[in-house]
């Protein structure tokens, strides 16, 4: 920042924080070579999380695992997080730039909110978070690729929605559930069988969960609830009181019950 | 080619100082006040959008007096500093003292050099986990800062009503005490009908976000009594 002065003459970018930081030279950077990563630079990749609707809101479930090959980075990673009161987003992929482009997404909300004095809308949301994924192509490309996925709700109406996202930047709106990450396949099947919209929050929670453990399952990547050494997956939901995160315990009885259904 | 006129720096900071207290003194004023709940910031506004208080950061506020499209480019500016810093660092590295101290040179810089000062006064306030913790800075047109301490105001009747406040302030009063005396002092230094109340609350409990503004009810009571 120049000195500590205010950056009251900084080029006007309206209510955007990405912008401010590109047009102050601030905005994090990853340079390129010419040529494609080498095939033994590895950095660690977050696997399967997965969102879904429910009567009255949105879950959103995320493994805690980061793996790097055959190798496990990170047994606790966090991939579940909240972007702002009403809506939550997780990533999938090259798990040091989802890191950073959530933590960019937050704030960027955050910095609007605060600017125009409202939030934005959950689409205006969605469609800024796709920007962000469409503006790491060149990465992407370079076979680090990050895919978000975003829930929430709009306190006016409350109900929930959910946005899955590729790596171009392409933005759908799921009708029932949406996965990102390599157990999303494992997960969609799952949840393709089970799924009800009419289904009640703890209902969600537990299918959301099942979904994660069947992914585990299939996918080496993905790992599952391990209530043994204390692991338990992120489960988030937004409602029109808020993002809520669910309890250790909870989580812990819920994951139980999906162990003992799932082969 | 002409030669400007020379004009003495002390014959320039009086002219300055007299343009921006006469742009200052139209305005209304705000007073902000350490409760029990946190910290208190009410100020008499006609408007129901056009704000004078606003969330900077976390534990963090702003409210400003004067000329709006100069209070408002320094709030965007106090919101642009502290996401900077936020972003950078971490969120319990922005504080009030350092913005308030940004907002002191930026308004030096411009009472000097600029082609005219900023007719505004803006404050910055803190809540801490304690009372004693509570920060709240004043910053005049010409840049001079002030860290004062359980009670301040800001705008045309600041000194008038900063001093009515000084005599019903003691201790911490509660929030709905805090409203009925600041309210209070508004009236008899006006002595008029109040057109208006903003109200809103750092609250010293919460979670990360602390800014919240007082409802029509909060405010409604003191409207009418």
């Amino acid at each position: 920042m120049t000195g500590s002065l205010l950056p009251l003459g900084a080029p006007l970018p309206g209510a955007s924080f990405t912008e401010l930081i590109r047009s102050l030279d601030l905005a994090p950077k990853w340079a390129l070579g010419p040529d494609p990563a080498p095939p033994d630079f590895r950095p660690p990749d977050a696997t399967t999380v997965l969102a879904l609707r429910y009567d009255g809101g949105v879950v959103m479930v995320g493994d805690r695992q980061a793996t790097a090959g055959y190798d496990i980075a990170h047994r606790h990673i966090q991939k579940v997080f909240a972007a702002d009161a009403y809506s939550a987003v997780a990533i999938s992929g090259t798990a040091g730039l989802g890191v950073e482009l959530i933590r960019l997404f937050q704030t960027e909300l955050e910095h609007y909110e605060k600017l125009e004095g409202v939030r934005l809308s959950l689409e205006g949301k969605a469609t800024y978070l796709a920007r962000m994924v469409r503006s790491q192509l060149p990465m992407a490309l370079q076979g680090f690729v990050v895919v978000p996925l975003f829930c929430g709700i709009e306190p006016e109406s409350g109900t929930g929605h959910v946005f899955t996202f590729d790596a171009i930047g392409g933005r759908y709106e799921e009708r029932d559930f949406g996965a990102a990450g390599s157990g999303s396949r494992e997960a969609r099947a799952y949840l393709r069988t089970v799924y009800s919209p009419g289904s009640d929050r703890t209902q969600a929670i537990d299918h959301s969960i099942a979904a994660l453990v069947a992914a585990a399952g299939q996918d080496l990547a993905t790992g599952g609830p391990a209530l043994r050494r204390g692991i338990y997956p992120n489960v988030v939901t937004v409602t029109t009181d808020g993002v809520e995160e669910i309890g250790r315990s909870a989580i812990a009885a819920a994951a139980e019950r999906a162990m003992e259904v799932i082969r | 080619m002409t030669l400007p006129f020379y004009v003495a720096p002390e014959q320039m900071v009086k002219d300055r100082a007299e343009y921006a207290r006469k742009g200052i003194a139209r305005g209304r004023s705000i007073a902000a006040l350490e409760v029990q709940e946190g910290v208190l910031l009410l100020a008499e506004n006609p408007s129901r959008t056009l704000t004078k208080t606003s969330e900077i950061y976390d534990r963090i506020a702003f409210a400003g007096v004067g000329k709006y499209n100069e209070f408002e480019s320094l709030r965007v500016a106090g919101i642009r500093y502290a996401d900077i810093k936020g972003y950078q660092y971490g969120r319990r590295d922005v504080t009030a003292k350092s913005l308030a101290s940004a907002f002191s040179q930026t308004l030096g810089n411009i009472f000097v050099q600029g082609p005219k000062p900023f007719e505004v006064e803006v404050l910055v306030a803190e809540v801490g986990r304690t009372v004693a913790e509570d920060r709240l800075f004043k910053v005049t047109y010409d840049g001079t800062l002030y860290d004062k301490r359980g009670y301040t105001a800001i705008g045309g009747q600041a000194d008038e009503l900063s001093d009515r406040l000084g005599e019903d302030y003691e201790g911490t009063p509660g929030l709905a005490e805090a409203l009925a005396l600041a309210a209070n002092a508004f009236r008899e230094v006006e002595s008029r009908a109040i057109d208006g109340w903003e109200g809103a609350l750092l609250a010293r409990e919460g979670p990360t976000r602390r800014f919240r503004r007082l409802t029509k009810e909060e405010l409604g009571e003191i409207a009418t009594s």
